[in-house]
């Protein structure tokens, strides 16, 4: 049994397959999607989504956006997204520059989210294994 | 009757403006290539985060706290019209259709009594309607040395409009631009942007009873969804514009290269006869001039 993947982000689409089971990094922490789940929508923190099928898997390191996921679609809206090939240690400089001056400016509560962003972004080294 | 000499300088003139335009229309294919591409791309994802606005829009519908870009302001007496036009001209009636659609909303919107204010993106159609609108201008984009449409710029545009419409600059926010349909059709569309306008057609296919769980919940979602939903639309519509630009100033130089190619062909025939009749004229001098002896 599949459901249909779709990864878009503003720029491009990077998938659209069919999968057995997808991997999302939510921001209430990780889940994995598979056929017939539950309706539900969710944002998405820096990290990787990872689609498997039969054959293949796909891995995108996204910063963010949303997740729809009903019993025969996830489809995820990646604010911006790469996929892992892609990811060279300059891309992730760039991602954690961003994050960081994101900081500036920021008080309360939104400089707590602007620094728990930080150190996910900090955190995709680790997950990709650099 | 202009002399041989006039007319070949003429016929030289219309030739080299048959270059350039020539020139121009082949730049223009390859910069629509591009256009196109980047405005196709970009539909999946706009058509996807209509469906999911549309949904959330739907589960936090009625909510009190449902945030205003959603519901509007509850009065319609300030507007602002976004009107997104080029940086060139040369485009055909590219920009001058934006802007007419503009003036025309514009003008209605006036004598309506509503207060209405103009934000022009990309300089063409600014200078059209700094004439009638003057005083109405609040800001101005400028997207000249950007080779193509970045997300990332846009952002910012898209958060500054929202900023004014948090702070009660306006109540309805409209977005004037061209829509691609193909190469040499393109429509100029005016669209509502603030609110966000909720779909009511796609009902069937969606809804069905189709009930979400929200992670973080609805309100928390829809707050950090909407300034990118509202960010989407802008993008969209420039790359849109983009394209259509292109495809406009394609067409408008194919004209005019096959204009200038009809000319240079009348030219050199008016060119031919009058070489032709002072060749008749001298023939007809010697032939009565040796007559006469």
């Amino acid at each position: 049994m599949t459901m249909q993947f779709d990864l878009v982000s503003p720029e491009r689409s990077l998938a659209s397959v069919k999968a057995n089971a997808v991997d999302i990094p939510g921001t209430e922490g990780d889940m994995t999607a598979m056929p017939q789940h539950a309706a539900l929508m969710t944002s998405l923190r820096p990290g990787i989504v990872r689609a498997v099928s039969d054959d293949t898997e796909i891995k995108v390191v996204v910063t963010g956006g949303f997740v729809e996921v009903t019993g025969e679609n996830v489809t995820v809206l990646a604010e911006e997204a790469y996929s892992v090939d892609e990811v060279t240690d300059e891309v992730i400089e760039k991602l954690e520059a961003k994050a960081e001056a994101a900081l500036d400016g920021k008080e309360g509560s939104s400089l707590d989210i602007a620094e728990r962003r930080l150190a996910e972004t900090k955190a995709l080294r680790g997950l990709l294994g650099r | 009757m202009p002399s041989l000499k006039d007319l070949k300088l003429r016929i030289e003139s219309v030739k080299s403006t048959r270059k350039i335009t020539k020139a121009m229309q082949m730049v223009a294919a390859a910069k629509l290539r591009r256009a196109q591409n980047a405005a196709v791309s970009a539909r999946p994802y706009s058509q996807h985060m209509r469906a999911v606005v549309a949904n959330l829009a739907r589960a936090a519908a009625g909510a009190e706290s449902a945030p205003r870009v959603l519901t509007g302001t509850g009065s319609d007496k300030s507007h602002l019209l976004i009107v997104a036009t080029a940086e060139r001209g040369l485009c055909g009636s590219f920009n001058s259709s934006i802007v007419k659609l503009a003036r025309i909303r514009a003008r209605e919107l006036i004598a309506d009594g509503k207060t209405v204010r103009m934000l022009t993106i990309g300089r063409k159609g600014r200078e059209q309607l700094q004439r009638e609108f003057e005083s109405r201008l609040v800001g101005h984009v400028d997207l000249s040395g950007m080779k193509s449409i970045e997300y990332r710029r846009i952002k910012e545009v898209a958060a500054d409009i929202l900023n004014s419409y948090d702070q009660g600059e306006f109540d309805q926010a409209t977005l004037f631009y061209s829509r691609f349909k193909t190469v040499i059709t393109q429509i100029p569309t005016a669209m509502q942007l603030i609110p966000i306008p909720v779909g009511e057609e796609d009902d069937d296919e969606s809804a069905g009873g189709v009930f979400y769980e929200f992670e973080p919940d609805e309100q928390e979602l829809l707050i950090e969804l909407l300034p990118r939903a509202i960010t989407n639309q802008v993008y969209s519509a420039l790359l849109e514009n983009a394209a259509s630009e292109q495809g406009a100033r394609m067409s408008a130089m194919d004209n005019a290269t096959r204009n200038a190619g009809e000319m240079i062909d009348k030219l050199t025939i008016v060119y031919n006869r009058s070489r032709q009749a002072a060749i008749t004229k001298e023939l007809i001098e010697i032939i009565s001039g040796a007559e006469a002896l």
